[in-house]
């Protein structure tokens, strides 16, 4: 079974955002850059199955910049066979990267396609479900654990109340969540080696794909910052402003 | 054009999320309509038809439905929201396992965590773990909308006197199916409907120091919510994780036990009323947005404060 892992360049976790002084936007010159941390979980997902003889094949893709290479590399570095890099300057929101992906799906025909269930920079979690939609696949969300059993895949999934489980017929999505693994570190020879591993780059003209605007970004502002407070000495002093100055106990 | 809510619910109750998204679609200007799609949920859209604010209730009562999978209901949802201006729901998992999946199949895209609406058309979330607010202006015919509960007041539960309609339509893609769930039981309340939260992080050392935090949250009425290093570890179950990628939450009084403060928690409390930090280090960048800091060993502190309420 072949699988699609997708991996999106995003500002790295650690990095604190600032907004520019215009409000046009997030400043992301000279800003670290990194692997969407739930797609780390997606390719380390994908390489699990590889090793437990479930997946033959591993393609992972990204869609973004000519930069977006490094983090393609990455992934290959982590165990991924091969790499599409779909490549565009514009700002693609959701829709349109699950249009892209839903192409590169029907052409590689993946048993399973997993991908991060949000990332980290647009916060949007909508992408797979997106891509499921289009697809007409099933869609396991939030996964904390997925279990391939013949033609069908169990996922469960991290839900508001606890735990859910669903089986989905495959091919499937799979979105990740935190808890699904833990990502292992690239090795040197093993970074050594992806840099010989296929790596294909294609344009959304060339996947027929037309780069629609769903929205418009009208300013970009930060949040509501909050007063600075106060420390106190003693628990007894604690006590003493929840209830006399805050009066929330 | 009318405004299509989905409700969330258990089948035989409302959840109180679709609260919130009613008092967001009273923001926007159209009739209000309340989708309860489930099995057997009868007893969902009699509550649903009682909300303040809610004209009609369409009732899409199937066995198809009554897990709620995202494979059918958005095929249901996409059928029926073609006639609608706005389709909202609250940004629970349930919401935004749904919500994209109906937005593909209708060609737009979706705003997510919405947590303030200009106008029809234009909206504010947060991006970038809320360190950054951005205004958005669709441009789509249909909005399709998850909103940020802390966002929006629950609207009042009871008064108002829908209709209620049922749906006849029922769409079984036949690629899903449910297996099963482990819901944790609790009799505190819920930690996104909470007044008063405890939280705590890696700090706790184990799973069994939360007992501390749950004395304490039984004098406070209070939720009892975590970090991700703290469910990570196995302390807590993962529905406690509160931040970034886990819940949202805004209550009067957030109170966090032996928690640093990463961006990624701040992200999901900081907007509480009142925040209280303990913790041993001075430095921890929970001090930063903490209303009221002391800086102590949780292991004194906590059980000191528990005695003292
Ligand atoms: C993609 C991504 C998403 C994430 N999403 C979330 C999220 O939703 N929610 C979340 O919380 N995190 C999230 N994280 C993780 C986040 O970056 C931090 O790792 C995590 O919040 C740290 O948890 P903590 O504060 O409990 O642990 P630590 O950072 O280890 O802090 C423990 C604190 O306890 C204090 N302490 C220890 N012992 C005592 C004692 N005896 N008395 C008093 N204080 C004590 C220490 O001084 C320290 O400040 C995410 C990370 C990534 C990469
Ligand atoms: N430009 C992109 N390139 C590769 N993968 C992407 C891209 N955008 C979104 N994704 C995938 O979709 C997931 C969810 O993204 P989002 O819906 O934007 O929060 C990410 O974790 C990625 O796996």
């Amino acid at each position: 079974m072949k699988v699609l892992v997708t991996v999106k360049r995003v500002i790295d976790y650690n990095v604190k955002v600032r907004v520019k002084s215009d409000g046009s936007d997030v400043d992301l010159n000279n800003v670290k850059m990194a692997m969407n941390p739930f797609c780390e979980i997606a390719v380390e997902e994908a390489v699990r199955l590889k090793e437990a003889g479930v997946a033959s094949e591993i393609v992972v893709v990204s869609l973004g910049p000519q930069a977006a290479q490094e983090q393609i590399r990455t992934a290959l570095a982590l165990g991924a066979d091969r790499g599409i890099l779909i490549q565009s300057d514009a700002n693609l929101e959701s829709l349109t990267v699950a249009k892209l992906l839903a192409k590169v799906v029907a052409e590689e025909q993946p048993g399973l396609v997993i991908m991060g269930k949000q990332a980290i920079d647009s916060d949007n979690n909508q992408t797979g479900q997106m891509l499921a939609a289009l697809t007409q696949m099933p869609q396991g969300t939030f996964a904390s654990e997925v279990k391939v059993d013949g033609d069908k895949v169990q996922v469960t999934r991290e839900v508001d109340g606890g735990l859910q489980t669903v089986e989905l017929a495959m091919p499937a999505i799979v979105t990740t969540d935190l808890r699904l693994n833990e990502p292992r570190y690239a090795s040197l020879p093993n970074i050594m080696k992806a840099k010989r591993k296929p790596l294909d780059t294609k344009t959304p003209e060339e996947l027929g794909v037309e780069i629609k605007a769903h929205t418009q970004l009208l300013k970009v502002a930060p949040p509501a910052a909050r007063q600075a407070g106060i420390k106190v000495a003693s628990v007894e002093e604690l006590v003493d402003k929840l209830k006399n100055e805050a009066k929330v106990i | 054009m009318a405004i299509l809510i989905i409700a969330e619910h258990d089948n035989q109750s409302l959840k109180g999320a679709t609260l919130n998204a009613v008092t967001a679609a009273t923001q926007l200007s159209g009739d209000i309509h309340l989708l309860v799609a489930g099995g057997d949920c009868q007893a969902a859209a009699d509550q649903a038809a009682a909300v303040a604010g809610v004209t009609k209730v369409l009732l899409a009562d199937n066995a198809a439905y009554e897990h709620q999978l995202a494979e059918n209901v958005s095929l249901l949802v996409a059928e029926l929201g073609a006639d609608y201006s706005h389709i909202i729901a609250p940004s629970t998992t349930g919401g935004k396992n749904l919500m994209p999946r109906v937005a593909a199949l209708l060609d737009v895209v979706q705003l997510s965590d919405v947590m303030a609406i200009e106008s029809d058309d234009t909206f504010a979330r947060p991006i970038y773990a809320g360190n950054a607010i951005a205004t958005v202006k669709s441009l789509d015919a249909i909005k399709v909308i998850t909103i940020r509960t802390t966002g929006f007041d629950a609207a009042v539960s009871e008064g108002g006197s829908a209709t209620i309609e049922t749906v006849a339509a029922v769409h079984d893609a036949g690629i899903s199916s449910f297996i099963g769930e482990t819901m944790a039981k609790s009799d505190r309340p819920e930690l996104t409907a909470a007044k008063v939260i405890v939280s705590g992080g890696r700090g706790m050392g184990n799973g069994e120091n939360f007992a501390l935090l749950e004395s304490l949250a039984d004098k406070l009425g209070a939720a009892v919510g975590a970090s991700r290093a703290a469910v990570d570890a196995g302390f807590v179950p993962n529905d406690m994780q509160v931040g970034q990628t886990g819940k949202i939450v805004a209550p009067d009084l957030y109170i966090a036990v032996g928690i640093s403060g990463a961006i990624q928690h701040l992200a999901g409390m900081k907007d509480s009323k009142v925040i209280v930090a303990i913790n041993k280090d001075e430095e921890a960048p929970i001090f930063s947005v903490a209303d009221y800091g002391l800086v102590a060993d949780l292991f004194d502190a906590v059980p000191e404060l528990d005695a003292k309420l």
